[in-house]
């Protein structure tokens, strides 16, 4: 008897060399994925990434909301970085619905959008600090994080989910005397990560586990459309913020970190870098953001487009490039809302990186990846 | 075939100091207003190489849409990664369509390698016959893959298949992504699949 399977399934042949393991979805090493691999001893020959354990329908959910109510649940999916994942989704509404933001908003966007960078990385690396062994990593990110996160409370109100973007400008102004508090924070900050170096990126075990393991070339980062940290640690220079600048990031000094080795170490040294950058780009943001003014425009209620118009907006998030693509069709509610994640982008890397690796190096390259399984799941 | 031309008028501006230029986009038969010389430039070769078979959607600052017919669509992608030098795919969004009864896909491409395309996102849509009683993967909504074209194209393809319905031909892994295996209800972003209590 012969019967067709449905597509998408497969029937798979057996080899008794081949074991096949699951991990996760509830292992702690992978975050809320399951990565089927197929070991030969100790060596990986197959990987298949199986995300979708947190799927939400994020998109979905935005095609029944209208523009403004939209923007509590479109930050759910990375909430450490709350306001960069907003951002595409307020500048494309902006555009859609002709919007002019303040100057002064513009800047306390950039530095709300900083911040978040940094706690989304900072957030990162305990992670991988501790998926490698090394608790210190954990501890120091995990409590340095809290310098940042009183700032965005200070800031918006919440801790972790802002929503302090909107279509129009920033939901409140910033409290008084923020930019001396700021910048004493973050001066301070600064100093601390450099202190990281010591303990983590110039240890000689972190270097074993991560030098020369799962290499990504710089054709292959590109074939595979990979952004972000990920890009840049194999080479690319490229990053929104120089190449694509949005809001007042013309008129900042940003400088791209690049390194060219493309392995574990570098793919997990640039994102600290980064954090460095941020640094920079805040104080910059601090001087030359004007001293008063307006911070939001008052939109209409359940604002609307004329016709059938979209728009595609990405910025640079903590991870990569995110972008947004937004249809609207003259209702209140957008008619189709698209994520473009940068976890979405890079996961696709994955099971070429693994191929070949040794079992005890898969924490190394997949946490390398910068992956935030919610934000790819949506 | 799609009818995104029109610009919302940037009325209600509150007190700006300096508004930055703002990119105006235009309608592409408006004629005198002048369209972005360099996004032009890229339209205009792929009107010269393919003529009819190509539709220019909008052009505006750092945008260029193009809509293509199905059958057209490998080949155009093809001109666009040899000729124009885009390099990746950095999202596919289907978008339902039941009033004209076609399922749009959208790709968004971007180019690392060619510098001055960095600001660049060219934005090739393509539309697929939609069915109302949808049976993923074995009823007539089917489009040619791009992945032997754009390797970046291939979990992206597989979303746009479990959400909307759209087969991919030639795509070598065609399988659920996000969904649970046993999903048996419609392809949840069509517009016919509605959420509970609303």
């Amino acid at each position: 008897m012969t019967f067709t399977l449905p597509p998408g399934l497969a029937l798979q042949k057996v080899d008794e060399r081949i074991m096949t393991l699951n991990v996760g979805p509830q292992h702690p090493g992978s975050g809320h994925m399951r990565i089927i691999v197929q070991i030969d001893g100790d060596y990986i020959v197959a990987c298949d990434p199986d995300p979708g354990y947190v799927h939400r329908g994020e998109e979905k959910m935005a095609e029944y909301r209208n523009y403004i109510t939209n923007i509590p649940h479109l930050e759910r999916p990375v909430i450490h970085d709350s306001c960069n994942v907003l951002y595409p989704y307020v500048l494309g509404a902006e555009e859609l619905l002709g919007i002019e933001v303040p100057e002064r908003a513009k800047y306390v966007r950039v530095i709300a959008s900083e911040l978040n960078r940094c706690i989304y990385i900072m957030y990162w690396l305990a992670i991988y600090g501790i998926f490698l062994g090394h608790s210190t990593m954990f501890m120091w990110p995990a409590g340095d994080r809290e310098l940042l996160i009183d700032l965005m409370e200070k800031m918006t109100g919440a801790r972790v989910t802002h929503a302090h973007f909107v279509p129009g400008g920033v939901r409140n102004d910033l409290p008084p005397n923020f930019e001396d508090v700021c910048l004493r924070q973050v001066n301070y900050f600064e100093k601390r990560i450099k202190e990281y170096a010591a303990v983590f990126y110039d240890n000689p075990i972190l270097i074993s586990r991560t030098k020369d393991t799962g290499i990504l070339s710089r054709q292959d980062a590109i074939r595979y459309g990979t952004t972000g940290s990920v890009l840049r640690a194999s080479g690319v220079d490229y990053d929104l913020r120089v190449k694509e600048p949005y809001d007042v990031y013309d008129e900042l000094d940003v400088h791209t970190n690049v390194m060219k080795e493309g392995d574990s170490y570098a793919r997990s040294r640039v994102p600290w870098l980064d954090m460095m950058e941020s640094c920079n780009i805040i104080r910059q943001a601090l001087q030359k953001m004007p001293k008063s003014g307006s911070v939001r425009v008052k939109l209409k209620p359940n604002p609307k487009t004329k016709g059938l118009e979209s728009v595609y907006k990405r910025v640079e998030s903590g991870r990569g490039s995110l972008g947004c693509y937004i249809v609207s069709d003259a209702k209140p509610e957008p008619y189709r809302v698209k994520m473009s994640v940068p976890s979405f982008r890079n996961l696709i890397a994955l099971p070429n990186l693994l191929k070949g690796e040794k079992l005890g190096n898969m924490p190394s390259v997949y946490w390398s990846l910068n992956y935030w399984p919610v934000e790819a799941d949506r | 075939m799609s009818a995104e031309t029109e610009n919302p008028p940037a009325e209600a501006k509150p007190e700006v100091k300096s508004p930055p230029p703002k990119p105006a986009p235009k309608k592409p038969e408006a004629a005198p207003v002048e369209l972005p010389a360099f996004e032009k430039s890229i339209s205009d070769k792929l009107v010269e190489k393919f003529g009819d078979k190509v539709e220019v959607g909008f052009v505006k600052e750092d945008r260029v849409r193009i809509n293509v017919g199905r059958e057209d669509v490998h080949d155009v992608a093809e001109f666009i990664r040899d000729e124009l030098n885009y390099d990746h795919v950095e999202s596919v969004s289907g978008v339902d369509y039941p009033q004209d009864n076609e399922i749009e896909v959208v790709y968004h491409i971007g180019s690392y390698t060619e510098s001055s395309l960095a600001r660049q996102i060219l934005v090739l849509a393509t539309r697929a016959q939609r069915e109302t009683n949808p049976i993923p993967g074995n009823d007539a909504t089917k489009l040619p893959t791009l992945r032997d074209v754009f390797y970046s194209v291939e979990f992206h393809e597989r979303e746009v298949f479990e959400m909307f319905g759209v087969f991919f031909d030639g795509h070598p892994d065609n399988r659920r992504l996000l969904l649970p295996e046993d999903w048996a209800d419609l392809p949840p972003l069509r517009k016919d699949f509605a959420i509970k209590g609303r």
